[in-house]
């Protein structure tokens, strides 16, 4: 576990965070998710929890990003707040 | 002042998880949009689920993989030297579940859209008021 | 409302943290959490089991009860999007869009009528139509077989390598996504239809559980997999081993067939006529 990696991950972290609550277009708001979840893969596989990485890379940065996606095309992407 | 430093470094993985838990629940408070209340309930789940695995590490040991194999019988196995596995099945279902969530969420949030024509909150509550029979 | 949120989250972060003292500090050997039960699943998956991913051990052998009800739990949000989502065509007949390929002219029927299926000089194109492109299609046509390759070697490895069921799966099931998104939905589902999806997911519990009961008529108690020594012709601790794979590979297909489903229902809003 190397400390300086983990701050540095853990502040992306919070910033992605901040980032994918407050983009107005939510089609962005999508991406910025999609973000958040690879960084937490990358804080988890620098834990040491590497099965749990595998399977967030797959689905949170995958396939979670997808519907996203898919929901916000079949609905509207403005929004006001 | 050590004694400080020492605190800020056994403790601030608990203190950004706290961070990403308040940026969840902040969005799905005050959020208006739907969208916007489904991601902040995905961080929750994924800030939880870093909590556990930070509590399952341990300094100096190694992923939980046995190293040596099939090969040699005879080499005792000590669990200093592995990271505790435990918290990790737990949250392989747990992520699979959020997932299996966020499906759900997002078709009820398209069933709304189809029948309002809208995703926001508030919108949503004045037609719903308006199509009420006094 | 904005005021009171501010307050009540920053109330929950005030108690969050005066609690964060009481926990042990990170990385310590000796917290609660690692004396207990975990040494030894560390100590004892190699002797049990002979399956050096202690994880994937724990997962399906030790905790495989909860395993089961996971996948059931995959299984139903499945089920739920579809009978949110889905409107048969009967019930709300389609406005199909024709492009004639000679003169570039589109036009569009109403109320279900369509043309011929095999006519070569109209192309049927979807609502929010952009040309097909070429190198798109082609790529994704050609990189879909290697992934599901590798989908289906990390679940056969997942026994002495990060991977498993799950993760098998999901990579099967974005395998046949990116086939949807580059191509269109329409090609996708004569492919793998939705009854297909359907029928794999409810295979995949069927698998799991099945083999539990299998175990129990075999004399063992649920999931105890050393009741298949006599079935497969092995000793009890490589008999858990391949009963592992078994149920495994029933997650994986259970779990490919699910998310290729949420995402037909999802990306055309119910009627799987055209997608992304």
């Amino acid at each position: 576990m190397i400390w300086p990696l983990d701050i540095i991950i853990l502040t992306i972290v919070i910033i992605c965070g901040i980032a994918a609550i407050s983009i107005k277009d939510l089609l962005g708001a999508a991406i910025m998710f999609g973000a958040y979840s690879f960084m937490m893969c990358l804080l988890w596989s620098v834990m040491g929890a590497v099965d749990v990485a595998f399977t967030e890379a797959s689905v949170g940065a995958g396939v979670s990003t997808v519907f996203f996606v898919a929901a916000v095309f079949r609905t509207t992407r403005r929004t006001r707040d | 002042m050590e004694a400080l430093g020492s605190l800020i470094i056994a403790k601030y993985n608990y203190w950004a998880v706290i961070a990403l838990l308040l940026i969840g629940l902040y969005a799905m408070i005050t959020k208006k949009n739907l969208i916007k209340k489904i991601i902040g309930m995905n961080i929750f789940q994924t800030a939880i689920i870093l909590f556990y695995v930070s509590i399952g590490s341990k300094k100096g040991a190694t992923i939980p993989i046995i190293t040596h194999g099939h090969g040699d019988a005879s080499h005792a196995v000590h669990s200093v030297e592995y990271i505790n596995p435990l918290p990790h099945v737990l949250m392989l279902t747990a992520i699979v579940v959020s997932v299996a969530t966020l499906g759900v969420a997002l078709a009820l949030a398209m069933k709304v859209y189809s029948q309002y024509g809208t995703l926001e909150e508030d919108e949503i509550r004045e037609k719903i008021m308006e199509s009420e029979p006094v | 409302m904005r005021a009171l949120g501010l307050a009540t989250v920053f109330c929950f972060g005030a108690i969050l943290f005066y609690i964060s003292f009481d926990f042990p500090g990170w990385g310590d050997e000796n917290s609660p959490a690692s004396r207990h039960v975990s040494p030894y699943y560390i100590e004892h998956t190699m002797d049990d089991t002979s399956v050096p991913n202690i994880v994937t051990a724990i997962l399906a052998d030790y905790r495989g009860y909860d395993t089961l009800f996971e996948t059931a739990v995959i299984f139903s949000a499945g089920l739920a999007c579809f009978f949110l989502l889905r409107i048969p065509e009967r019930q709300a007949p389609p406005a199909r869009f024709y492009r004639h390929l000679a003169t570039g002219i589109t036009f569009r029927i109403e109320k279900g009528g369509r043309l011929p299926e095999d006519t070569d000089e109209f192309e049927r194109i979807d609502s929010v139509w952009v040309p097909y492109d070429v190198i798109i299609g082609m790529t994704c046509r050609l990189v879909v077989p290697f992934i599901q390759l590798f989908a289906l070697y990390v679940i056969a490895h997942g026994h002495h390598s990060p991977g498993g069921g799950f993760q098998g799966g999901v990579i099967f099931g974005a395998a046949i996504i990116l086939f949807a998104i580059s191509n269109n939905l329409r090609r996708t589902l004569k492919r793998m239809s939705e009854k297909t999806s359907a029928l794999l997911g409810s295979l995949g519990v069927l698998i799991y559980a099945g083999t539990g009961i299998l175990c129990m008529v075999l004399g063992a108690g649920f999931l105890n997999y050393s009741a298949l020594a006599s079935l497969l012709g092995v000793d009890p601790v490589s008999a858990r081993s391949h009963g592992i794979l078994i149920v495994e590979i029933g997650v994986g297909i259970a779990v490919t067939a699910v998310m290729v489903w949420i995402y037909y229902n999802l990306s055309s809003a119910g009627r799987q006529d055209e997608g992304l």
